[in-house]
């Protein structure tokens, strides 16, 4: 378990996150390399399906990280987001897999260091919580 | 249309249990448009299926396919050669699809995952809401358009009960007494007068008290 280094897919916004992510990277501010950044229109355009099958392919964890409340670009795709995030961590209960392995952030375009600092936060807590048991099922 | 849900996984897990190979089977008509289940909810009907299996120590084998119409036989037919590969078939269509696929593959085990709820129509996005009961004999005509069958919990012909408050049912604050609705739009249509009119007790041969029911055309049966 010591180690383990969890595969985390972030579903980043292009007009906040991600954004973000790249002034981290220009300020050459250190975040952990287990994320693995998916660039999206809008957090709210990522769908259910998405993040399950991130899940199903073997990611310890997802997050989905979108624009502050009330700066979303297309008006409301955050609040989206945010509501099928805790449609979909219901169901990864249901799977039976812990609903903390997915969670949602909101991060602004000019928050390099919160982006670095969510990325670690969110390797710490996986790691934690350990490798998914359907990656390591599958890899039997 | 007709509504449905998914049921809880834990039984659909079950019911999936003793199979290798699963046909999981989507319908493109009413479950698709209530988002129970389509392309889209058959996709994660199967991960999630597929997930739960892994993390039991096993796996499954899970074609996902949707055809236009589960209740049209049509389409059930040109099922046969998917079917013949699958152990079981998980049928995501309501219940008439799963019964149309259970008659036309009669030795293959079908189980519904969704359950059939009712007739409605879209409140708002993600809210669907009772509508009709296919009672037989519509009353719309006479009620301004508003269902007391579907939409009055005592189904009263001459309504509202005693039970009827500022509008709302007294089962819940959030049900409206559908006879205030019906008075409400008979004011507005300046029908009022229709309201006097006794609508006599309710034949219930057209709503299914006769048994199953059934339409035949003759200029179209063949």
């Amino acid at each position: 378990m010591e180690n383990f280094e969890p595969v985390i897919v972030a579903f980043c916004c292009h007009y906040c996150a991600y954004t973000a992510a790249d002034m981290a990277g220009s300020q050459r501010l250190p975040y952990p390399s287990n994320v693995k950044i998916i660039r999206v229109p809008c957090s709210g355009q990522v769908d259910s399906l998405h993040i399950v099958k991130a899940f199903e392919k073997g990611a310890d964890g997802v997050y989905v990280a979108g624009c502050l409340d009330g700066d979303c670009h297309f008006k409301n795709g955050n609040v989206k987001a945010a509501k099928r995030i805790a449609y979909v961590q219901k169901y990864l209960e249901e799977i039976g897999l812990e609903s903390e392995r997915l969670e949602m952030v909101n991060i602004s375009a000019g928050m390099g260091h919160r982006f670095a600092e969510v990325a670690s936060t969110i390797t710490e807590k996986i790691r934690k919580l350990g490798p998914s048991p359907i990656k390591a099922s599958a890899s039997l | 249309m007709i509504t449905a849900e998914r049921k809880p996984l834990e039984e659909l897990i079950e019911y999936i249990k003793p199979f290798k190979r699963i046909l999981l089977l989507g319908c493109n008509e009413c479950v698709t448009v209530c988002a129970a289940g389509g392309r889209k909810e058959v996709g994660m009907l199967a991960s999630g299926l597929q997930m739960a299996r892994l993390k039991s120590g096993t796996s499954v084998e899970i074609q996902q396919h949707t055809i236009e119409r589960q209740c049209d036989p049509e389409y059930v037919e040109e099922l046969a050669s998917m079917i013949d590969g699958a152990d079981a078939v998980l049928s995501m269509a309501c219940g008439c699809g799963v019964q149309q696929i259970a008659m036309r593959y009669k030795d293959k085990p079908v189980f519904p995952a969704l359950n059939t709820k009712f007739m409605g129509a879209s409140e708002r996005q993600g809210v669907w809401a009772e509508r009709c009961q296919g009672c037989g004999d519509c009353l719309l005509g006479i009620t301004g358009g508003i269902c007391p069958i579907s939409r009055c919990a005592k189904q009263l012909m001459n309504g509202p009960c005693g039970g009827s408050t500022t509008g709302k049912c007294e089962i819940s604050e959030d049900v409206d007494c559908a006879w205030q609705l019906i008075w409400d739009r008979l004011k507005t249509l300046g029908l009022t007068e229709r309201y006097l009119d006794i609508i006599p007790a309710k034949d219930w041969r057209t709503g299914g008290g006769s048994g199953p029911r059934k339409i035949i055309r003759e200029d179209l049966a063949e």
